[in-house]
């Protein structure tokens, strides 16, 4: 916050603004098999049942609200154009004094309390639609694990004592798949907190539902559009609060098996061009923090890496996941256009070294 | 009687020598007056003039927040600068403005406005003003001592209402959380102090005739309020004990790794944090509720009713906290409950609402500064008032909140509600308190500006809300809709501060250049207009004798007094 900083600042913002409101901001990361990105994320255009449910009752509200507001501004107006004092000649008559009215003051306490008990009814029936559904059969289940700043996913399956367990582990981005409006397809969140409040959201799917260590809160979604749904933390959380994104990945039920097969696959091998990357990745603390699955590598502190490559975006949704960005990344996150703040240190590494592991992750898809 | 009194040598206190720096005007002269007042009247003033001070402060952080989200990905404040900054503003707005604004209008009117000499418990009244005032500086002087032994941290920022477990020293190291607990907890004890002292002082030193329901319906309002203050206060107070036994002494109640609860600060918070809206609120509507009919030469219409809907919406507000945790994942009952009782608020308010316009409804409205922010108030104030009703439909709710639109909501409940009614307030009885009158054609400058600014800024925040923009984000892509909306919130911010350098220049230049107001510029007609402008210590030459609701109006139409209607 210097002043020469300020003053690059001015001359960015200048030039920035101007491609921030012809709407000339892009958002990367979009590979040619993937659904479309959904970066809008209006409330008013849900593409998922409890978002809809959510839509359906926000419209009956915001029109009584929009009504009440023209009525009473209408009256205002009409009072204070009428009423006013014309000239100081008047000045010195004073208005009839009226102390007040019973009937009148009745009928402005009756109305609102009808239109109340409106409302009321509107809402106590769309809380237990939404958090009273039961779960179907097919649902898909995933456990989502806030942690600052980022997202741990855990695909469940049942075992065969019918207990829940983890499938396959993943970060940051989830995919589930399409249903149709007559025929959904739902998938059931469980979510947990390793460590502070956080909070689920992604507008077109559903209302958000908060992260709290040591509770297990419940969300649904039954999307039925394809597309990569931008979604964000909503409660704040700490430093990096602003980089805690959140992608889900809607795709066909094929897409989405196939994805899944890929994550369930553990690889056995280092190919032997990376094995130096694979080395140093081990002998640098990368190995406490992450896990690698078919390796030593089984941190938990930081994403899970077995499938990195399988993803868009480094640092839950802070860059696109491009080769330059994964060498800036392990270089330094903490560097002011990667995430500064986050909890992954400053390696100190050599950038032969960083090249090395860098090739590493890269086999990792 | 002692038989020698009458033979005590007469002094002449015009001629006693002075010492030096003691000269009246001097400098030394003036701070010694100040810290060792217990004058009701010069401490309301300190209150408003602390209140404007630590006002600029936390609205200039504002401004760097605005200047950092005017264009997407913008790199002029760092992530940890920005949390501090938008904690700090809104500790500060509401523990160090809002407070101490309510505070500094109950003190210097109430005295006045029920014929009194001073409040109650004068010396108490100064413990109150200071200790909030040493709250101030603490929490401001965290950005030096913060970092404490383990270099960690400057000012707070965990989030005005500062959410367990992201408090405990696992996440928040440094001292700079203890210094957020400290301040406050101070604050609340000076809150309590002079909500003692403000029904004290209306219950016993009300002037002869004025009964309960002869009063101003500004008393009544503050008497509401601090009812409010001694009720809801007490559990801030409590979770700021607990939370600095959890920092300090490893208690456990809000540790989750060691079996704490997260959710119970927040269900303490709120529980201070809901009637703390309706503290901050209610003086808003008490101002307004005096101005108004001055301006429209009316009496309030339907004084019963509007003392009943204050204490209705007093009652109500609390039992609504958990409508801020709708997404925490209270059980269906619980959350239905909530919302059912929010909008109960609703009824009492729009009564209110009512009964302004019914006031001004065939009267002659005189369009002077302090009617101008009273009739922005009623508009913002509705505004605000249907942005609440659609927070408290939980299932829109859980869309809404913790997005932009909460933010755009509660800035035009305490913009556009309380701050505009402040403005009336001043540019009402600044007269009164300097014996001169605020300039017309500043106060213009100053309304349109504000109110353009204001609407600018916190209009598209709602928008911004719909988008699916969270709040407290030092940052945001480019490319999700944001982009238009936040560039025209920031511009509005140099529109509005703007209009304050008019107020504050109009506050100052008045004081010195101001036309003369005389006793009762505006021809109004509660007590404190029979009294010299500005008054003198003892208030009141002669003891009031009032014999209804406006005993100025009964003087001055000794024909057709109220009295006889009452």
């Amino acid at each position: 916050m210097t002043l020469k900083n300020g003053i690059r600042s001015c001359k960015n913002l200048a030039v920035r603004s101007l491609v921030a409101f012809f709407g000339l901001g892009t958002l990367a990361a979009q590979q040619a098999d993937d659904p479309p990105i959904r970066a809008i994320q209006n409330i008013f255009e849900p593409l998922s049942t409890p978002a809809l449910k959510i839509h359906e009752t926000s419209i009956p509200v915001l029109l009584i609200c929009a009504g009440i507001f023209v009525l009473v501004t209408s009256l205002l107006i009409y009072i204070v154009v009428k009423f006013r004092q014309r000239s100081e000649a008047d000045r010195h008559i004073e208005p009839p004094q009226v102390y007040g009215s019973s009937h009148i003051e009745l009928a402005w306490t009756v109305i609102p309390i009808i239109i109340t008990v409106v409302l009321i009814l509107i809402t106590a029936r769309t809380i237990g639609e939404i958090q009273n559904a039961p779960i179907p059969e097919d649902a898909v289940r995933i456990r989502v694990v806030g942690h600052q700043w980022w997202w741990e996913v855990h695909y469940l399956k049942q075992d065969e004592n019918g207990e829940w367990v983890t499938d396959f582990i993943t970060a940051n981005e989830i995919h589930v798949p399409v249903g149709t409006r007559e025929e959904p397809k739902r998938t059931h969140f469980i979510l947990e907190s390793a460590d502070v409040i956080h909070s689920f959201w992604v507008p077109q799917l559903a209302g958000k539902m908060d992260v709290i260590p040591n509770r297990k809160n419940e969300l649904w979604i039954e999307p039925w559009a394809t597309g990569t749904y931008l979604g964000n933390c909503a409660e704040y959380c700490g430093t990096q609060h602003a980089k805690m994104k959140i992608r889900v990945i809607v795709n066909e039920p094929e897409a989405f098996e196939a994805w899944a097969a890929n994550q369930r696959q553990v690889p056995t091998t280092v190919e032997p061009q990376v094995a130096l990357g694979h080395k140093l990745f081990m002998d640098y603390a990368c190995a406490n923090c992450h896990t690698v699955d078919g390796t030593i590598a089984d941190g938990v502190f930081g994403p899970d890496l077995t499938k990195l490559m399988t993803r868009r975006t480094l640092g839950s949704g802070a860059v696109d996941n491009t080769p330059e960005n994964l060498f800036k990344w392990v270089r330094d996150p903490q560097a002011p256009d990667m995430k500064p703040g986050c909890l992954m240190p400053d390696m100190k590494m050599l950038d032969s070294e960083v090249k090395e592991i860098v090739a590493y992750l890269e086999t990792l898809k | 009687m002692n038989p020698h009194a009458s033979d005590a040598p007469i002094v002449d206190v015009e001629l006693q020598p002075v010492r030096p720096g003691e000269e009246k005007g001097s400098f030394a002269a003036i701070l010694q007056d100040l810290v060792f007042t217990v004058d009701h009247k010069k401490l309301g003033l300190m209150y408003f003039g602390t209140g404007l001070i630590f006002f600029v402060i936390a609205g200039l952080m504002a401004a760097l927040m605005r200047y950092q989200l005017a264009i997407p990905n913008h790199d002029f404040l760092e992530p940890d600068v920005f949390n501090r900054f938008f904690t700090m503003h809104g500790t500060a707005m509401v523990f160090l403005v809002g407070m101490p604004m309510i505070f500094a209008f109950a003190n210097y009117l109430i005295p006045l406005m029920i014929g009194a000499r001073d409040m109650a418990f004068p010396r108490l009244n100064a413990f109150g003003f200071w200790i909030f005032f040493f709250s101030g500086i603490l929490l401001y002087f965290s950005y030096i001592a913060g970092p404490g032994l383990y270099d960690a941290g400057s000012a707070p920022d965990v989030g005005w209402f500062a959410y367990s477990p992201l408090t405990l020293k696992a996440f928040s190291r440094g001292h700079s959380t203890d210094y957020w607990t400290i301040s406050i907890l101070l604050g609340g004890i000076g809150s309590i102090a002079t909500s003692i002292n403000i029904l004290v002082t209306v219950f016993c030193l009300r002037c002869k005739g004025m009964t309960l329901g002869r009063m101003p319906l500004l008393v009544w309002l503050y008497i509401v309020v601090a009812f409010l203050v001694i009720i809801a206060l007490p559990p801030l107070s409590a979770c700021q004990i607990m939370l600095l036994l959890d920092r300090f002494l490893d208690a456990k109640f809000f540790d989750t790794q060691a079996g704490g609860d997260a959710v119970l600060w927040q269900h303490f918070f709120w529980i201070f944090g809901h009637p703390e809206v309706y503290i901050l609120i209610l003086p808003g509507f008490a101002i307004a509720s005096e101005v108004i009919p001055v301006f429209s030469r009316k009496p309030i219409f339907g004084y019963p009713v509007m003392v009943a809907a204050s204490v209705m919406i007093a009652f109500i507000s609390l039992g609504v906290w958990a409508h801020h945790m709708f997404a925490v994942g209270m059980v269906s009952g619980a959350n239905t409950f909530f919302a059912i009782s929010t909008m109960l608020v609703a009824i009492p308010t729009g009564i209110k609402i009512f009964n302004w316009l019914g006031t001004m409804y065939g009267g002659k409205i005189r369009m002077r500064p302090p009617m101008l922010f009273c009739i922005a108030f009623l508009f913002q104030f509705l505004i605000a008032g249907l942005t609440g009703v659609m927070l408290a439909v939980a299932p829109f709710d859980w869309q809404l909140t913790d997005s932009y639109f909460v933010v755009a909501h509660f800035h035009y409940v305490l913009i556009g509600g309380l701050l505009y009614t402040i403005f009336a307030g001043v540019y009402y009885w600044y007269p009164k308190c300097t014996g001169r009158m605020l300039s017309e054609k500043l106060g213009h400058w100053h309304f349109w500006l504000f109110t353009i600014g204001f609407h600018l800024t916190f209009f598209p925040q709602h928008l911004l809300g719909f988008l699916g923009m969270p709040r407290r984000y030092y940052t945001y892509d480019a490319g999700r809709g944001w982009d238009e909306w936040n560039l025209i919130s920031s511009i509005g911010v140099i529109i509005q501060a703007a209009g304050i350098l008019f107020f504050v220049i109009n506050l100052v230049r008045s004081y010195f250049k101001g036309e003369k107001a005389g006793d009762d510029p505006w021809d109004a007609w509660t007590l404190e207009w029979n009294t010299t402008s500005p008054p003198a210590e003892y208030n009141f030459e002669k003891p009031q004798v009032v014999r209804s609701r406006r005993p100025l109006w009964d003087l001055k139409h000794p024909d057709d007094p109220d009295w006889k209607y009452e």
